[in-house]
């Protein structure tokens, strides 16, 4: 740990102290209790990607029964055995333990951690132009937290009563009451806990980014010349810092109404034949807690995807990002919202409906900021010089996915409309195309673009591509018609649909359309992990700019180095998108170059 | 054994295209050519790809919902699921307008502006009068969106006027039950703690009171005594256990005489008008019948944890919540039989379901509606039996009609397959 720059020592006067003292490190000072940020950010990703298979298995059990009720599918013994799949048939507790684990291991564990972890870790000090986060042993601890808290709820798996299983938003009494559902014993209290230690990772982790961006900019380096991708993760740290303190509460009040007996969120419960002694709490007090922290979450996990998707789309079209000061403020437009907007998901709960008005309004309001950028992002594209790399496929793909889910967004936003869709399949397809499927096509795209710059070699392209259109074509597959699945009144949470006349034939139709879908989908992610663990070793060796880009991160060697750059540090002349700009002999120009003689620079 | 085949094809696929990338791969890096240089050849390919499956997507977009159209719900049925479906008539236009522009800018500009060598991307970095555009156009509309919106949900959630029929629709784990008014046309009072058999949803009147303090003290005092006559015996934590039981017990009666001294002040303040002693006349089924064309408010309890009262057809849900009593207005507008026509479905049923994951048989907590003319209704009413006749020694409740579905629900374990 002794060859840790740190961070107070790398000044912009930058002796070239960062490569001449490499010691030699210890497997375990190097890849274990690592300070560099790009060992953590590396850290979190194969997390990520672990956790992501996990929780994509679980969907596809899950996809099995719902699409063919009561059939035997080996494939789901194999993973569950005879307790939880009897006879191969998913078992109706494990169906509900697996919604709710498939939906806290993607929202939290692939697309807060996996996503912001890896990318703010990789890209923030790279970008800026900084040797290393603000605090190194900060961002250790903030990754082993992370990986304590996934190893928590993967072991909630595994207990006798099964995992927590009263759907991701945990609301009591369901996830209080054992007496309720056998999910709420020990599952629930390590869903808890792991909830906790993953909570304290994260505000390490966002205090960190916030304080790095903030102080440790290179000479130059305005906030205004920042890329869109640091931009999106500085807000996303600010937003997580503000929300997730809240869910502590709402989850600490939870775990005193579970152990202590306290009433926070009971009362008046008569439940397995007796009258419980709790009076004067609500549930509603809960709904409240979470959903602030629920919330600002979604923009947590879509603010990082909409930065990657900028950088990437200005980049492989030739051509500045539009409108890049728009970008920023609707950025910090959607930031601010999201704290004013959470009481949408609770319309039909029984708060009153004054209330419901408002959040109606403010949440059509935070629809504006989007669509500049979705504009902006089409606009971007026109009359470009556009390289079709897999990042690119999957920008594209994340604009087209986010365009559909904003929309259903205006339906599900409008409290009238939203009584006869709430807690149907339309609002699981509206939410996983809005920030599920857009956020994992952001992070896919990131993975592409920035794979040299994490591990020095190439991903394979062509195996990029038919990952990218698989892909595609799965993720259309499933939520499409999930969509008339939910507006057709489809409950969602619903083992199976059997006992619903209304619920047949077309309607069965539909949902084994999706199961299939699905099942493709899964299968096109073996691809992309052979490629990415087959690239880490074998990828062609990477050059130090392969997709002519302008960010900092891009003039660092190719080879790690702790302090990232061997000299002093880079100095910024320049905003991050002058693409093709004209009377320039390349149609790129890094940040490092200094402007000409009368030459205006965009980020001013 | 079919498995087996087939996931070991599946894996030999994967494997023998990993294989063939991997040579493909070698022999370009021989040649020179590198991942990150795609040749104009590829972009124009991939280009047109965008173009394809712009085109398909858009035109499978078109087709689903044309093929798939007896998925979608039967015309509203209710005044208020009148009022939603216009409003979402209004907001499929507009989305589809938007969702059609957009999708077609996205995947034409893309298809068309594929990188070409020697060419370069036109300089646009922005334009302020164009971003002003499309931020005022989409507020504007959305501001439209959200004030229709707004006076929509204003005018279903309004107070129902005085005197508006009340129906309760309680909830458990994991059935429905309902309680019509009886003559004085108003519901009782309850309280979980009357809780039991004879009482399910916790009615409160003096005589169910009385009795059910009778009840707990005859308890507590058994159990005390249990308590104390193997207080000698037993070891230390299971002795704890009684204790609490004892205590829950003896908190259960002082809160008990609580609510029996709060009543006999209640009904002494406002007589005829205390809630108190409108339970008695109160009407407990299992079956759930509404009137046509009729307003009524509907109460939602629940006795455990969160269920969620969804009503497809008539476009209505709450959520039922314990501790709380939440309320919508309803207007039913097509009869069962009505309905039966419009969908020429001879078994067609309104559907009451939950809608709140609520525990392992969530799936299957149900019970169907019947909505008819109001003479019908009256009839189907009259005949149910109070909670407490005048005299009687008993409350009653009236068991569900044999075959019907809520009680095929209630009889399904879980975890059984069928």
């Amino acid at each position: 740990m002794s060859a840790v720059v740190h961070p107070q020592a790398a000044d912009n006067s930058g002796h070239a102290h960062a490569d001449l003292h490499q010691h030699k490190q210890s497997f375990v000072s190097k890849y274990i209790f690592s300070h560099d940020h790009k060992m953590i950010s590396k850290q979190f990703l194969i997390t990520a990607i672990v956790m992501a298979w996990v929780a994509m298995i679980m969907s596809i059990m899950f996809r099995l029964q719902i699409a063919y009720p009561g059939e035997s599918f080996a494939f789901t013994h194999f993973f569950l055995g005879d307790k939880w799949a009897p006879n191969g048939v998913l078992s109706p507790s494990m169906f509900l333990g697996l919604v709710t684990i498939h939906g806290t291991i993607m929202l939290f564990f692939v697309l807060t951690g996996g996503l912001s972890g890896t990318f703010a870790n990789l890209l923030i000090p790279l970008q800026i132009g900084a040797r290393d986060m603000a605090s190194g042993f900060l961002n250790m601890l903030s990754a082993w937290f992370f990986m304590a808290a996934s190893v928590m709820m993967l072991s909630s798996l595994f207990v006798e009563s099964g995992p927590a299983a009263g759907g991701w938003t945990v609301y009591p009494p369901l996830s209080v009451l054992p007496q309720a559902i056998p999910g709420s014993g020990t599952g629930m209290t390590l869903w808890l806990f792991s909830m906790v230690l993953f909570i304290i990772g994260s505000l390490m982790g966002s205090l960190n980014y916030i304080a790095t961006v903030l102080n440790l900019r290179t000479k130059g380096m305005r906030m205004t010349r920042l890329p869109l991708t640091v931009w999106g993760l500085f807000l996303t740290a600010i937003v997580g810092v503000l929300a997730f303190p809240v869910l502590v509460s709402a989850v600490v009040l939870l775990i005193m109404d579970r152990m202590l007996g306290t009433s926070f969120y009971l009362s008046e419960i008569y439940i397995a034949g007796e009258a419980l002694d709790n009076m004067g709490g609500s549930p509603i007090l809960y709904e409240h807690l979470f959903w602030f922290l629920g919330h600002p979450e979604v923009y947590i996990v879509i603010l990082p995807a909409f930065g990657i998707s900028s950088e990437i789309i200005s980049t492989m079209s030739r051509k500045p990002i539009f409108g890049y000061r728009a970008m920023i403020g609707s950025l910090m437009a959607i930031s601010f919202m999201s704290f004013l907007v959470w009481a949408h998901h609770m319309f039909i709960t029984g708060m009153n409906p004054f209330l419901g008005a408002v959040f109606s309004f403010t949440t059509m309001l935070i629809a504006v900021p989007s669509s500049i950028k979705v504009f902006n992002y089409i606009t971007t594209l026109w009359r470009g010089n556009i390289i079709f790399s897999p990042a690119m496929l999957f920008s594209i793909g994340m604009v087209s996915t986010f365009i559909v889910g904003g929309l259903t967004g205006i339906i599900v936003a409008n409290a009238a409309l939203d009584i006869q869709v709430h807690d149907t399949y339309f609002v699981v397809a509206h939410f996983h195309m809005v920030m599920g499927v857009s956020a994992i096509f952001a992070m896919m795209a990131a993975v592409y673009h920035w794979f040299p710059r994490m591990y020095g070699r190439m991903m394979n392209t062509k195996l990029g591509y038919w990952h990218f259109w698989g892909t595609m074509i799965a993720a259309y597959g499933v939520f499409i018609p999930m969509h008339y699945v939910g507006i057709g009144g489809g409950p969602r949470r619903y083992y199976e649909y059997t006992e619903f006349p209304m619920f047949q034939g077309h309607f069965m139709d539909l949902n084994v359309m999706i199961t299939v879908f699905a099942c493709v989908g899964g299968l096109m992610q073996i691809i992309f992990t052979y490629n990415f663990f087959h690239s880490i070793w074998y990828g062609q060796k990477a050059v130090e700019n392969p997709w002519h880009s302008n960010t900092l991160e891009w003039t660092a060697p190719v080879e790690h180095l702790h302090g990232n750059w061997p000299g002093p540090l880079p100095v910024v002349h320049r905003w991050p998108y002058d693409y093709s700009k004209p009377g320039k002999p390349d149609d790129f120009v890094p940040q490092t170059v200094p402007l000409e003689e009368g030459e205006e620079d965009e980020g001013n | 054994m079919m498995t087996l085949l087939i996931l070991a094809v599946l894996v030999l696929g994967l494997m023998v295209v990993f294989r063939l990338s991997r040579v493909a791969d070698l022999t370009n890096e021989l040649r020179g050519s590198r991942q990150e240089h795609i040749t104009e050849r590829t972009n124009w390919l991939q280009g047109r790809l965008m173009w394809l499956f712009g085109a398909v997507y858009l035109i499978l977009f078109v087709w689903l919902p044309y093929a798939y159209s007896d998925v979608f719900l039967p015309t509203a049925a209710s005044e208020q699921g009148v009022w939603i479906d216009n409003m979402y008539t209004y907001n499929w236009w507009l989305l589809g307008i938007v969702f059609f522009l957009t999708n077609i800018a996205l995947f034409y500009f893309a298809g068309r502006y594929y990188h070409r060598d020697g060419k370069r991307a036109f300089w646009y970095p922005h334009n302020n009068k164009l971003e002003m555009v499309w931020t005022v156009v989409p507020t504007v509309v959305l501001v439209a969106t959200i004030i229709y919106g707004i006076i929509v949900w204003n005018r279903i959630t309004a107070a129902p006027a005085p005197g508006t029929m009340q129906v309760e629709v309680y909830s458990k784990q994991f059935d429905w039950t309902f309680r019509y008014a009886g003559k004085d046309g108003k519901l009782g009072a309850t309280d979980y703690r009357l809780i039991n058999a004879e009482n399910p949803l916790g009615i409160v009147t003096r005589k169910a009171l009385a009795a059910r303090l009778a009840g707990l003290k005859e308890e507590a005092a058994k159990a005390t005594a249990d308590r104390d006559a193997q207080a000698h015996v037993l070891p230390e934590d299971l002795l704890k256990e009684k204790d609490k039981d004892v205590a829950h017990l003896n908190r259960m009666v002082e809160r008990l005489l609580g609510l029996q001294a709060l009543m006999e002040q209640d009904i002494k303040d406002n007589g005829d008008n205390s809630t108190y002693l409108h339970g008695a006349d109160d009407k407990v089924t299992k079956e759930f019948h509404l009137p046509v064309d009729t307003d009524v408010e509907l109460l939602f309890r629940s006795q455990d944890v969160i269920h969620s009262a969804y009503l497809p057809h008539l476009r209505a849900q709450m959520n039922t919540v314990p501790g709380m009593t939440t309320r919508i207005n309803i207007k039913p507008t097509i009869t069962t039989d009505s309905m039966r026509v419009i969908t020429n479905n001879s078994e067609f049923d309104y559907i009451l379901m939950c809608n709140k994951v609520c525990g392992i048989s969530h799936y299957n907590m149900q019970s169907p509606l019947t909505v008819e003319t109001s003479g019908a209704f009256k009839v189907w009413n009259i005949v149910l039996p109070v909670f407490e006749k005048p005299g009687a020694a008993t409350a009653q409740v009236a068991e569900p009609a044999a075959g019907t579905k809520e009680e095929s629900a209630a009889q399904t374990e879980p975890g059984t397959n069928k």
